[in-house]
């Protein structure tokens, strides 16, 4: 392929950090007052790099193997930038009331989605490496965007020193595996994996795998996630829970797939175990949380068990299962941060307390009916949509006979419809606490409806399309 | 289409869906909504009663298998498949009758957030009728377990003081049980390579997976039903639910789990059902003496009912797994009667609930002094719990015991039990409550039935005789297909203790014979 044709495979990764950087010249000098432009600017990149995702798709490598801009990437991206957008959206509203508005925030959240989109696209080591690091970098910075805020510093802080550690571990595997395999590219390391697993590639896949299971956050190497999630401001962890989750379990399954693929049981065990461990833990664990937003972290880790289970079936169809899972995932979430976002005492301050949605359903019953349909579609309960995602990971359990995995995962899932029902069970069935400040931003209503009605039982009709193409993107990866 | 020209299910499902939407959005002020609320409600359950009328009038006997059939390949990988056979209108049948009552139970009773409220019953409504008219598998599924979300809120919200507790207990016992049955359907789907229930109750699952599939069904099945051990949750469900709520846990609820055995477990996997027979008689057994006791020193008369619920499931678990006509058609009408009868009861505590405030039995007593036409009226449903002969009890209990005799006569032995038990805890119930001498005041203050309450209970007295007298209307529509199923597991029914075998005549010598002339 041509330089040029390259270039056109990594259009939506231009449009983003060419217009970053113009973003960046138009703040520096037009100053905060204009934050809100720059907003809706970044919102307009992001719409224009999905679509350049969608058109440029095709299956050949760009950049000497380097690169890929398949429609498994084009799906990862458009599901990245929508949510990247949206938390773009929510913030002007927070970070007004806490006097922290200022345009860095959309301009970091597009170099994030640079680093996502080139994470997702990533053929190669090296590559992988410099989209994971880019989108780091920026989260660090927009976990301590409130800087004065000593919650928001320590989030950050937290968030930098585990994240960094985290990079070494991936680092260190990445090395392992180029000094066992002799190249960093996925189809050479897949190619050298067909002849039987060598103790120093074994290692390499283990910690490779260690270093995004942090990103994702699952079990073992969730530590951070609560964390920084109650530490950070609520659009950006609004923004933690959904695109970068998307972009790495995207990332991972590309990794096990295209790299490990000839050793699939090798690393199956990995997932497996981790899906496991993080559905107990974040089940077990989120039931004593006091906090919306430490809860919610845990429900994030929770899930991520869930969407792992596709990914230890191995196949195209658990693959489609486990994008399924994130697509419907971030809008759960998403919607679920936008019920916080709500969440204000009569004088407007941010309340984060559990306890402070008693008797929601009595004094702001258009809310707590949003909330609730996020609570029960996060636990999987049919008929909502959260259901489906579900259902089609533990398909794919069944079909490659893993029955046996698939019935224990379900059964954990009970645990975590236990601290779904507390919220609900707080809303609907307590008494009615102090009220909250009325809704004043018309568009974070607007996204909430649109997402609780994407989880409500009319997300089903969506299913015969996001099914072909959900399968056709994994089907790029095999 | 179907022999009506329009579909009929879709409607009736669509019809309690609307309403129910309708009552949480409608605008206006508190008072204003809930007025409109039970008004919209006892409306479109009217409308699904009508309906079900229709159904019933319109369903050929001795047609087709499967009757207004609707498949619309809505979702992908599952179908907007509908349609019944006779077991499944009979209990459509059950639904809609009973839930105009509940709407009416609940008119004076609830009076705070009546439009939500009157919103979660016509969303059960929608749910009980999706799941017995559901034909894909995962179509079922959906509407089986959706039916969690308005239940707990209706236990949740509108129940007594331990509501919360009761919610949680019943929500996740009934969610564990069905989980796992969702993996065995994903397996037979994946097997079967179909979604579609009537094929799959005609396809042969391999005889060793088959007992894990049953297991997990069984763990949803028993749960819902509720077997002994796991019926743990309904009697604290019962006693903190309203009343309506009671009506329709009892009345419909329970017997999803009797119509998920007649539907997957006994046809698709026959060999598993006769293999595990004993487990589900053995626990029968035991529910049937046990609760019955348990029942007898009951001093809170929803618990004493949901006692005696349990019991009376286990009827309708020896009849299924009897395997033979008696047995199936016993139990089927066991579920109908007991459908009608406990919800009555429900109603007729929740009469005197709403009248005293408490359901401790000792504080009532001589009831049939000032409330004649009430101690009348639960007087009948007394004796149709009891199985008095000319009251629905009597067929179905009879039935399953006759049926499950030809099966094993030590089941029936340890069953029949239940009978005595039965009308010991019944009419111990019925004397300290209505007999006695009327020494509270304000019990002998309490007047007797509005005729609102007239109205919600005659009509239930009405089937109850209906069925007990003359059976047949309830047992033709079901008929054939229960000779389907018998057809289906015959292959796999285990030999019975007590069948009837013309032996051979005694061979006596000719001369013998003579010389006796």
């Amino acid at each position: 392929m041509y330089a040029n044709a390259s270039f056109l495979v990594a259009l939506p990764e231009l449009i983003l950090s060419t217009g970053a950087l113009v973003l960046l010249m138009v703040a520096a000098f037009a100053g905060d007052r204009h934050t809100r432009a720059v907003g809706w600017a970044s919102v307009a990149l992001f719409a224009a790099a999905g679509v350049a995702a969608v058109l440029q798709a095709s299956p050949e490598p760009a950049f000497g193997g380097l690169y890929r801009g398949d429609s498994f990437a084009a799906f990862s991206k458009v599901v990245i930038y929508a949510t990247a957008a949206v938390s773009i959206i929510i913030a002007p509203g927070f970070f007004e009331r806490g006097g922290a508005l200022r345009a860095e925030y959309p301009i970091l959240i597009v170099l994030a989605g640079v680093g996502m989109g080139v994470m997702v696209s990533a053929a190669d080591m090296l590559t992988l490496y410099v989209g994971l690091e880019l989108q780091s970098l920026a989260a660090y910075v927009l976990a301590s965007f409130m800087r004065r805020d000593a919650r928001s510093a320590e989030a950050g802080l937290k968030y930098f020193v585990l994240g960094a550690l985290a990079s070494g571990i991936l680092l260190y595997g990445i090395s392992l595996l180029y000094g066992f395999t002799a190249t960093t590219s996925f189809e050479g390391i897949a190619a050298a994996m067909k002849n039987g697993l060598s103790i120093g590639q074994v290692f390499g896949m283990v910690f490779v795998i260690a270093g995004l299971a942090f990103k994702i956050s699952a079990v073992p190497f969730h530590m951070w996630a609560p964390d920084v999630y109650e530490g950070a401001p609520t659009p950006v962890t609004t923004f933690f829970a959904s695109a970068p989750k998307v972009a790495a379990m995207a990332l991972l399954a590309r990794v096990v797939v295209e790299a490990m693929g000839p050793q699939t049981d090798a690393w199956r065990q990995i997932i497996i175990f981790s899906a496991l461990a993080s559905t107990v833990l974040g089940g077990v664990a989120a039931i004593v949380q006091t906090n919306i937003k430490r809860l919610l972290a845990y429900s994030s880790i929770n899930n991520v068990g869930f969407a792992l289970f596709g990914l230890a079936a191995g196949t195209p169809y658990g693959v489609s299962g486990t994008l399924t899972y994130m697509l419907v995932y971030v809008v759960m979430t998403t919607g679920a941060f936008l019920c916080v976002l709500q969440m204000r005492d009569v004088e407007g301050n941010y309340v984060e307390g559990i306890a402070s949605l008693s008797g929601l359903s009595r004094t702001r019953p258009g809310l707590a009916a949003a909330m609730a349909v996020f609570m029960f579609s996060l636990a999987g309960i049919p008929p909502l949509f959260g259901f489906w995602p579900k259902f089609l990971v533990f398909d794919a359990l069944v079909r490659v006979g893993l029955a046996p995995i698939a019935a224990i995962g379900i059964a954990i899932s009970v645990i975590s419809a236990f601290y779904y029902l507390k919220i609900i069970k707080t809303m609907y069935l307590d008494e009615p606490a102090h009220p909250y400040a009325p809704a004043t931003s018309r568009v974070e209503y607007g996204l909430m409806t649109l997402s609780a009605l994407f989880v409500s039982p009319l997300g089903y009709l969506a299913i015969p399309v996001l099914g072909a193409t959900s399968l056709a993107a994994a089907k790029a990866l095999f | 289409m179907n022999q009506l020209g329009f579909p009929i299910l879709t409607i009736m499902i669509a019809v309690p869906l609307v309403a129910a939407l309708w009552c949480l959005l409608a605008p206006g002020d508190e008072a204003a909504r809930s007025n409109s609320a039970r008004r919209v409600a006892l409306a479109a359950t009217l409308i699904d009663f009508a309906l079900g009328v229709l159904l019933w009038a319109s369903y050929d006997v001795g047609g087709a298998q499967w009757q207004f059939v609707e498949n619309v390949p809505l979702f992908g990988r599952f179908a907007w498949a509908l349609g019944i056979d006779g077991i499944a209108l009979m209990l459509i049948m059950l639904s809609v009758f009973l839930m105009p009552i509940c709407i009416g139970a609940s008119w004076e009773a609830i009076t705070k957030r009546v439009p939500e409220y009157m919103a979660a019953f016509l969303l059960m409504e929608t749910l009980m009728i999706g799941v017995f008219a559901a034909q894909d598998l995962f179509l079922f599924y959906i509407f089986f377990e959706a039916g969690l979300i308005p239940m707990y809120l209706i236990i949740g919200v509108w129940g007594g003081v331990d509501r919360v507790y009761a919610s949680y207990k019943f929500f996740l016992y009934t969610l564990l049980g069905s989980v796992l049955m969702l993996i065995a359907m994903l397996w037979m789907a994946s097997f079967a390579g179909t979604t579609y229930i009537p094929t799959l109750m005609q396809t042969d699952f391999p005889v060793d997976i088959q007992t894990w599939l049953f297991l997990a069904f069984f763990a949803s099945f028993a749960v819902k039903m509720p077997m002994w051990p796991v019926h743990t949750w309904l009697p604290d469900a019962h006693v903190q639910a309203p009343t309506a709520g009671s009506v329709i846990l009892a009345g419909v609820l329970l017997k999803m789990g009797g119509y998920g055995f007649i539907r997957f477990s006994l046809p698709m996997f026959p060999e598993a059902s006769a293999q595990l027979v004993w487990l589900l008689w053995g626990l029968s057994m035991v529910a049937v003496v046990y609760t019955s006791l348990v029942a007898l020193v009951q001093q809170d008369m929803k618990k004493l009912i949901a006692y005696s619920s349990v019991a009376h499931m286990a009827f309708v678990t020896i009849g299924l797994f009897a395997f033979n006509r008696q047995g199936l058609e016993g139990a089927m009408l066991v579920m109908l009667s007991h459908g009608l009868v406990s919800g009555a009861l429900f109603l007729c505590v929740g009469v005197i609930y709403d009248r005293l405030h408490t359901r401790e039995i000792a504080r009532y007593g001589g009831l049939s002094d000032n409330m004649p036409r009430y101690a009348l009226l639960f007087m009948l449903f007394t004796m149709a719990s009891v199985g008095l002969p000319g009251t629905s009890g009597f067929v179905g209990e009879f039935l399953s015991l006759v049926g499950s005799y030809r099966a094993s006569s030590w089941v029936a032995f340890a069953c029949t039990t239940g009978i005595i038990l039965g009308a010991a805890y019944m009419l111990y119930l019925y004397r300290r409550v209505a007999f006695g001498t009327l020494d509270k005041p304000d019990v002998a203050a309490m007047p007797d039935l509005s005729l609102r309450e007239i109205a919600l209970l005659a009509p239930i007295a009405a089937v109850v005789l209906w069925m007990g007298v003359y059976p047949e209307s309830f047992l033709r529509p079901m008929r054939n297909d229960i000779g389907t199923l018998i057809a289906r597991t015959e292959r796999a029914r285990p030999a019975g203790d007590a069948q009837l075998a013309a032996g051979a005549p005694a061979v006596r010598p000719v001369a013998a014979l003579e010389e006796t002339h």
